[in-house]
Formats: C-alpha cells, sequence, structure tokens
C-alpha cells in the first residue's frame, strides 16, 4: 500500500465512535437508573444483564462488569461495537419516554470490556474434561459462542472453518469503521484460548465428509452462516469490475491483500444494510461518486434509519425506483443501465422507455446472500421453505438429533448478536442432551428474574 | 427595594451571606477579593497564640456521589498557621477599606482567663465587629484542649464564654461542635456564659474512607490519617435539626444564630433562615467553586424573596421554625396516598420494586401486552412516600392527601384518652 493510500484508510477507516474515557464511563453510568426487570436486558438477544453490569463499572469493579458481560455474549466486545443497538438495548431504554438521550449501553459495554482485553484476562476456565466430543462447523459468531460455553462445561470441542481465518463475518464483513479486523480476532483468541481445537482452511463436506462428524463426535454444532451473494442475472455481469458485496467489503478490511483500485463512479445494487456498508467504505476508499440504486422506494427498504443517514453524511447518492438492466462495457464495466420500476396492482413493474445508461467503473451487487444447501442435504437436515436450516426454538436441535444448529444458517441472516445468542443456547441443549443428569448451568435464559420475583411460602397465618 | 442586610447578634452585614471561618479567610487579600465579589462578611481563619501551628500535607479528603464531586468534604486542618500579628494587621486593613462588612475574629487559645483576656484585648483594637469563639473544631486541636474539647462539655463552654465577654466590647457567637450527643446543652451554657449568638455547625468526626490496595486510609499522612472534621452538602440535613433544635429549645430560644453546614445554594441558605439563622456561613462550596458563588447566592435570594413578597430578611427569618414539633404532636389521622401519573412514568418500575421488596407490597404492575407501567393499590397503602422518592421523574408520583373524616389527633392525646375509639389508628393498628 503506498503511503498516500495508506493515510486514505488510516483517515477514513478509524473507529466511528470514540472510546469513553474513564471519567466518561464513571458520569455515564451514573445515569443508569437500574431498572427492575430492565427493557433493555429484555432486548438484548444474549440477555446481558445490563443495570448490573452498569452498576459494576460505576463501583470501579471495571473486570466484574467485564465479566458479567462475557458471561451471557461469548462476543461481547464485539457486540458492543458491531451491534444496532437503537433497535436492540439502546432502543428500550426508559430515557425515551422520558425524552432523553438513553443510556449509553455499547460504549459502556466497550469500555468494560476492553479494559478487559488490555489487561490480557481471561475470564472463564475450562470445565474439568468429561470426556464427550463435539464438533462445531464454521467459527463465526455462532460457532465460537457456542464453542465458549461447551469449553466451559468440560466437552472437547473440534471447529472447522473453511476460511485460513476464524469469525465468520465479525472478522471479514463488519464495516470497518464500526470494528477493525485485529478487534474481531482479538476476541476470538480470548475464546480460543479456553482450549478448543481451530482446525482453519478445512470445509466440511470438501476437505472432510460431514458424515464423518456424525460417527466421530458425540454431536455437531452447525454455524455456517449464509453462502455467497445473489445473482442479479443481467447481461454483463461477469465483466471486470462487478463485484459481490461480501468480496468487496472482505478486500476492503483485509490489509494482506492488494488494495483495489481507484474508482471514479461506483454504483451499488441493493439498499439493505450490507449495500449501505459497501457504499460507505467505497466512499473511504476514495471513490469520487457513490450511487445507491435500488428497485423499489425509499420506505421498502431494509437498512436501519440510522445507517441510511450515515450513507448520506458520506455523500452517497441515491436512486429510488430503479432497476438494473445491463452492466454496460466490454472487459471491464464502463456503465449500467437502469430502467424505472413502479408499483401496479401490488407487483412490481417496469416502467417502459425509462431505461438510461449511468457511466460507471465498478458495479457492486448487495442483494443479499443465498444459503449453503449441500451440508444440510449430506446430513440429511430438514430445512424451511426458503433454505434455512429448521431446529426446534427452544433447543435449537435440527431434524437430526445430534445435530444442532444456529446463526445465520437458521434466521436468514440477521446480527452477530443473534448468533452469539444461538452458539450459547444450543451448547446448553447439546449439555443435556449429553448429561441429563448434570447440574444445569445458570441457563441460557440467564438472570432477567420476573416480574414476581422471588417467591417465598407464605408464614403461617396467626392463630 | 429588597433589602438583603441582617444584624445577627449585633453583627450587621449587607446580606447574611458570610464566609465561614477556614481556608478561604486565610488572608487579607483573600477577604477583600471576597468583599469585591459581594460577601457580606467573614468570619477569620481562626487565630490562636503563637508560635502558629503547623500543618501536615495533605490536608483534604472528599467523597463524590453519583457524578457529584465533593458531595461530602473533610479535612484535618489546624488553626492558621500565619504569625498572631499578621492576621491582626489584616484584619484592622480590611476592615479599615470595608467598614460595612462584617469581619468577625475567630479566636482559639487554651482555657486559661489570661489567654483568653489577651487575645481578646488584641482583637478588640482590630475594629473587628464580632469575636467567634471556636468550641468546635474536632481534630487536632482537640488533642490539645482546645475546639471541640471544650464545646462537648457544657461546663468549659460557659466558663470560656464568660472569660470571653469579660473583654470584648463586640458580640460574641459561640462556634459549637455537633460532635455532641444533645447540641442544646452546649447551647444553653454559651448562653447562659453571655453569649451574644451561636454559630453551627463546626465538622464532624470522620474517615474518608480506605484506600483498597494500599489498606491507607483514603487521604493519608504518608500512610495513616487522624479523623478529621466533615462538611459540605452531605452535613446539611445534620446541622439544619441542630439548629431547629436550638431556635425551639424554650431555654436558648430567640438567641442568634448563625447557621453553618453545607449550604451550596440560596435555597440552602433559605432554609436555614426559616428554620431560625439570622445569618449564615460557607466553607466547602467556597472551596469547591470560589467567591464567585455570591453572585448567584444573593440574585436567587432576593429574586425568591420578592417572589414571596418579602423585603427584608427578618420577615422571614424563624418562620419555619414553629412547624419542627416533638414526633408525638404529630396527627395520626393524617393519611396520604401515593398516585402515579401514567403519562409522566417511564417504567423503570424503582416504585415497584422499592414498595415491593421493602416498603408495603401496594404497587403492581398488570405486566399484559408488555404494560411496564406500575399501580397503587391505595387500600393497602401507607403513605410512606418511599415510591415517590426513588422516582426518578420530577413529580410523576405524588403523594395525596385523604380525608378521613377524622378531627386531628395526635399519640400526646391517643395515650391520653387511653388508646381508644379512634378509628383511623384503630384501622392502621389492627389492620
Ligand atoms: C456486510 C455485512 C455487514 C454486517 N454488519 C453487521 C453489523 O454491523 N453488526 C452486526 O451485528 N451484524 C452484522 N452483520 C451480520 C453478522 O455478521 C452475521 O449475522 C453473523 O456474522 C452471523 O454469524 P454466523 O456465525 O451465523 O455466520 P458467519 O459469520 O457467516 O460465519 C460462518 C462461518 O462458517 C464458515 N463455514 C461455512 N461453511 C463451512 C463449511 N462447510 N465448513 C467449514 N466452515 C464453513 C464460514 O467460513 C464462516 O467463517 C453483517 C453482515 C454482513 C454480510
Ligand atoms: C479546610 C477547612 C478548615 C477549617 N478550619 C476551620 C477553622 O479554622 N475554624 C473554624 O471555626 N472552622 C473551621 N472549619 C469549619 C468551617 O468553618 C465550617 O464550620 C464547616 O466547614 C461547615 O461548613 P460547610 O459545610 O459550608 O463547609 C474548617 C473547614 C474546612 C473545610
Ligand atoms: S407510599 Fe410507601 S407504602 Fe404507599 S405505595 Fe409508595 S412505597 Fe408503597
Amino acid at each position: 500500500m503506498d503511503s498516500a493510500t495508506a493515510k486514505i484508510y488510516r483517515e477514513n477507516f478509524k473507529e466511528i465512535s470514540p472510546a469513553l474515557t474513564p471519567e466518561e464511563a464513571r458520569i455515564e453510568a451514573h445515569r443508569c437508573l437500574y431498572c427492575y426487570d430492565a427493557p433493555c436486558v429484555t432486548a438484548c438477544p444474549t440477555k446481558i444483564d445490563i443495570p448490573r453490569f452498569i452498576k459494576q463499572i460505576s463501583s470501579s469493579n471495571i473486570l466484574g462488569s467485564a465479566k458479567t458481560i462475557l458471561e451471557a455474549n461469548a462476543l461481547g466486545h464485539s457486540c458492543a461495537r458491531a451491534c444496532p443497538v437503537e433497535v436492540l438495548c439502546e432502543g428500550a431504554c426508559v430515557y425515551h419516554q422520558w425524552q432523553e438521550r438513553p443510556i449509553d449501553i455499547a460504549k459502556l459495554q466497550r469500555h468494560a470490556t476492553q479494559t478487559l482485553q488490555d489487561n490480557g484476562i481471561q475470564p472463564f476456565k475450562p470445565g474439568p474434561d468429561n470426556g464427550f466430543k463435539v464438533a462445531v462447523i464454521g467459527a463465526g459468531p455462532a460457532g465460537a459462542a457456542c464453542a465458549t460455553y461447551l469449553r466451559r462445561l468440560g466437552y472437547r470441542v473440534t471447529l472447522f472453518e473453511k476460511n485460513k481465518l476464524p469469525g465468520g463475518l465479525n472478522t471479514f464483513g463488519i464495516a470497518e469503521y464500526k470494528m477493525q479486523q485485529k478487534v474481531s480476532l482479538e476476541e476470538l483468541e480470548r475464546i480460543f484460548a479456553l482450549g478448543a481445537e481451530l482446525k482453519l482452511g478445512v470445509e466440511v463436506g470438501k476437505d472432510i465428509p460431514a458424515e464423518d462428524l456424525l460417527s466421530g463426535f458425540d454431536a455437531v454444532f452447525i454455524g455456517i452462516g449464509l453462502a455467497g451473494t445473489h445473482k442479479l442475472g443481467v447481461p454483463g455481469e461477469d465483466l471486470a469490475g462487478v463485484w459481490d458485496a461480501l468480496s468487496f467489503i472482505r478486500h476492503v478490511k483485509d490489509r494482506n491483500l492488494k488494495p483495489l483500485g481507484r474508482s471514479r463512479t461506483t454504483v451499488v445494487v441493493g439498499a439493505g444494510n450490507t449495500a449501505i456498508d459497501a457504499s460507505t467504505q467505497s466512499k473511504r476508499i476514495g471513490t469520487e461518486r457513490v450511487v445507491m440504486a435500488y428497485r423499489r422506494g425509499r420506505a421498502d427498504m431494509s437498512a436501519y434509519g440510522f445507517e441510511l443517514e450515515l450513507a448520506q453524511t458520506d455523500g452517497v447518492e441515491f436512486l429510488w425506483n430503479v432497476k438494473v438492466a445491463t452492466i454496460l462495457g466490454t472487459r471491464k464495466v464502463e456503465g449500467i443501465r437502469l430502467v424505472g420500476t413502479k408499483i401496479s396492482q401490488g407487483k412490481l413493474v417496469e416502467i417502459p422507455r425509462s431505461g438510461w445508461n449511468l457511466p460507471c467503473d465498478r458495479v457492486i451487487k448487495a442483494i443479499g446472500q443465498t444459503k449453503h444447501y449441500s451440508l444440510s442435504k449430506a446430513l440429511g437436515l430438514k430445512l424451511a421453505s426458503d433454505g434455512r436450516i429448521q431446529v426446534a426454538p427452544k433447543t435449537l436441535q435440527t431434524s437430526h438429533p445430534k445435530v444442532f444448529a444456529g446463526g445465520d444458517a437458521i434466521n436468514g441472516g440477521k446480527e452477530v448478536v443473534h448468533a452469539a445468542a444461538d452458539g450459547k443456547r444450543a451448547a446448553h441443549a447439546i449439555h443435556r442432551r449429553l448429561q441429563p443428569d448434570a447440574e444445569l448451568p445458570p441457563g441460557d435464559e440467564y438472570w432477567v428474574s420476573t416480574i414476581e420475583g422471588r417467591r417465598v411460602a407464605p408464614l403461617q397465618d396467626r392463630a | 427595594m429588597i433589602d438583603l442586610s441582617t444584624d445577627c447578634a449585633g453583627i450587621k452585614s449587607p446580606n447574611p451571606f458570610w464566609l465561614a471561618s477556614a481556608p478561604p479567610t486565610n488572608s487579607g487579600e483573600q477577604v477583600m477579593r471576597a468583599f469585591e465579589y459581594g460577601w457580606g462578611g467573614a468570619v477569620w481563619k481562626t487565630l490562636g497564640q503563637d508560635p502558629p501551628v503547623i500543618n501536615t500535607t495533605s490536608r483534604y479528603g472528599a467523597i463524590d456521589i453519583g457524578g457529584q464531586k465533593m458531595a461530602g468534604f473533610n479535612n484535618i486542618e489546624l488553626i492558621t498557621d500565619r504569625p498572631l500579628e499578621d492576621n491582626l494587621r489584616e484584619i484592622y486593613e480590611v476592615k479599615k477599606r470595608f467598614p460595612k462588612h462584617a469581619v468577625i475574629a475567630s479566636l482559639m487559645v487554651p482555657c486559661e482567663r489570661s489567654a483568653w483576656h489577651e487575645i481578646i484585648d488584641r482583637a478588640m483594637d482590630t475594629g473587628c465587629d464580632g469575636i467567634e469563639l471556636n468550641f468546635g473544631c474536632p481534630h487536632g486541636m482537640s488533642e490539645r484542649g482546645m475546639g471541640s474539647a471544650v464545646g462537648q462539655v457544657p461546663d468549659y463552654v460557659r466558663m470560656v464564654t464568660e472569660f470571653a465577654k469579660e473583654r470584648s466590647k463586640v458580640p460574641v457567637l459561640v462556634k459549637l461542635t455537633p460532635n455532641v450527643a444533645d447540641i442544646r446543652f452546649p447551647a444553653r451554657a454559651a448562653r447562659e456564659g453571655g453569649a451574644d449568638g451561636v454559630s453551627l455547625i463546626n465538622t464532624i468526626n470522620s474517615i474518608m474512607g480506605v484506600d483498597l490496595n494500599t489498606l491507607a486510609p483514603k487521604f493519608s499522612v504518608g500512610g495513616k490519617v487522624a479523623h478529621g472534621g466533615y462538611c459540605g452538602p452531605a452535613v446539611k440535613p445534620i446541622a439544619l435539626n441542630m439548629v431547629s433544635q436550638i431556635a425551639t429549645d424554650p431555654p436558648t430560644r430567640g438567641l442568634p444564630i448563625s447557621g453553618i453546614g453545607g449550604i451550596s445554594t440560596w435555597a440552602d441558605a433559605v432554609e436555614f433562615m426559616l428554620l431560625g439563622a439570622t445569618s449564615v456561613q460557607l466553607c466547602t462550596a467556597v472551596m469547591h467553586y470560589g467567591f464567585r458563588i455570591i453572585e448567584e447566592l444573593n440574585a436567587g435570594l432576593s429574586d425568591w424573596m420578592e417572589g414571596k413578597g418579602f423585603s427584608k430578611t427578618s420577615e422571614f427569618i424563624g418562620r419555619a421554625a414553629v412547624n419542627v414539633v416533638d414526633w408525638k404532636k404529630l396527627n395520626l389521622h393524617h393519611k396520604t396516598v401515593a398516585s402515579i401519573d401514567h403519562s409522566k412514568c417511564i417504567g423503570c418500575d424503582l416504585c415497584y420494586v422499592a414498595c415491593n421488596d421493602t416498603a408495603h407490597q401496594c404497587i403492581a404492575i398488570d405486566r399484559r401486552k408488555g404494560n411496564r407501567k406500575p399501580h397503587v393499590i391505595e387500600a393497602d397503602c401507607v403513605g410512606c412516600n418511599l415510591c415517590a422518592l426513588v422516582c426518578p421523574v420530577d413529580a410523576c408520583i405524588t403523594m395525596n392527601n385523604v380525608k378521613t373524616g377524622h378531627k386531628p389527633l395526635s399519640w400526646e392525646e391517643y395515650t391520653a384518652s387511653g388508646m381508644k375509639g379512634h378509628k383511623e389508628v384503630y384501622k392502621r393498628m389492627h389492620g
């Protein structure tokens, strides 16, 4: 990377939200009301005891605070940076009812877990070896979380990961200005230090047969996420300069790869959060003009409002109600032909003779990811009609009793925190299945006390 | 025109705000600057015999509560560490330049008539407006038989006050220590000794904490600390109680009081005055923010008086003292119940857990459809106020009066009439 490019990267990919200083953390922590049966906890898929960890910060027990967080969420540090908290914990904060700024939960969480990380502290110990072996396919958030809880319960865990680096989209997908790749890798290092065996560069179903896992292990957890980006199905899709969003983002994030060449105009197709991430990161690598093109209207886009706002401040342009007809060019992308769309009788239709050419030199497809089918098929798992692996909601057990699954592979693509919650839940379900008589861990429902609180038998009435 | 001037035991000042005897009044230069800012008076940092004392480093500690720094403050400082002559000369100079401001010499010498006569004679030459006898300092000086060692023994208080009155040509205030079981006794002794007024409170014995790493007290002199004197916002309720006790105790009723202890705002000052203080003294708030706070103290007091229709401080001083009575005179037939305003409720449910776990189990939440807003089961509410106190939202939980239809009844009357026939009381006691 030449020094000019290095400078652009340094400037544009520094963390979008700065860390709290210890004083800021203390003051913010003191704002927390310590709600009873707090709505933020209910809103967190991993059910972190938020009021408690915040109180620990305000009472100077930072490491205890980090432990509370990581107890409930093995990827508590990544989540503190990556979670769309506006629609999760912070969105539920009672301060909203007061027309006031919610507690900065994510930043407090980051403060606590960063302190732990900076001190190189491993908060947990592996459990005493129980002899059972569990295979985990995929070392993304779901697999990593599952491995954490299994190791803590004393299971022998082997993770199979087809990539050369662990973390799945936590490592390769999260917008670099939200979380740098090394942050994800540091968190995973802490997780794998619990003693899970990590087999990198091994694709199950290709490098080893999936069936082998069924015979060689007592249980299997599948955390394989989603597969590649959908195809547009238009002429010109194979021209040089046409990217799928995931490869593009991965290329931006991986500093070992040759930086992308300059683009004058990039067109991003789609309007989900991935399209936003592709657009903002296109801008940030120095692209002069970035246009997001979406076939429906603004109201229909699936990206969060706050993400759209970020793209707007980054100077991304938007074209609503347009569809890609052709990607133009002979060897390389030279432009894109768009046609207008409208809704007619509830259906999206093209507006006749509305096509026009937009000159551009890069096209990024961000129209959703497909599912992995072969692995599920090899294991004979039942799938939902849209290709997600079917599981029992409480245990995440698949149609094969030995096999459990979680994360994007079962929810069709949500957030890191959902995958982390699934990994924990599945680990506990595997534990219950393999050792029904063993004492149960705190349980995946965790702390959340019910509104009844603890009950006691009434005292005898006075005679 | 609002007139803020006061007369406390014959000591007049343009407003009731005095700097308490403490580091802010260490030197003439500081006191004059304070007067320029608008302070009405200053009690000089306590003077003693030469050679001057030697102070330690460090000297101060504080506790922060929530985001509030110095909610409580503590010191192990002694009296002035400057030569007596320097202080007396500066008092004289200041008084000459600020004839209308109150300058009070705080004094502390051993309990001998000759020692007190000598220092008071010298203080008289400065032209000061009053004398304050420091019987309050709880650390260091008390180990030498002065300060609170005097203030804790009413006989010494009376005796030394007499010594002072034998020579003083100006009003004598006796500054009391709160480190006693009953503040009324030293106050009575002061009056018997001829004091023109009392100042209170001085600081409270305290240790600020222990460092969990070094195991040394929090702020220490090389790892060790002596107990210090506690002051600042945290002590205000204790001071208010002591002021009201002296204002209402028959032997001391009418004795002028200079109120001290945790005053930070004009409203704090008004509270002291309503309970009977004719002037107020501040230390911690000034040490926290500087002399400039006087601007808001004067402006706030003046605005409040105007809003209330008072033109002179004497019109409201002591007006609330009559509302402090013995428990036995409270009306047992008075009834309030809590009520939660759902338009203000933010659903933190702190009132719920507080009442359910620690009060009377009479707040409920109908959890259907994710509702978080609690309601009060009025029939069971004992009107303790806890829910309203924990609620973070202003005026969301109010305590409303309920008509019981019964005539007022105090414990005094109830027991006198044989504890019978009083419906509301009976219901509360027997369900
Ligand atoms: C561009 C983009 C941005 C995102 N931004 C955010 C964000 O800001 N915040 C947020 O919370 N979420 C974000 N997400 C979503 C989040 O990254 C995912 O929900 C989460 O990573 C899902 O975790 P997972 O473990 O289920 O799957 P993945 O993270 O996809 O991990 C699956 C892992 O399994 C491996 N694998 C697959 N098949 C095999 C096989 N056969 N053998 C061995 N290994 C295999 C893969 O290599 C991968 O490492 C984003 C997603 C994308 C695409
Ligand atoms: C650092 C410090 C030194 C003090 N020195 C004296 C003193 O020399 N003489 C005295 O009468 N009171 C002394 N005091 C007590 C104050 O005058 C005052 O009574 C007390 O601080 C309560 O008021 P506050 O809450 O406004 O601070 C001192 C207080 C502090 C904090
Ligand atoms: S006033 Fe006391 S008893 Fe009544 S509801 Fe509130 S907390 Fe409960």
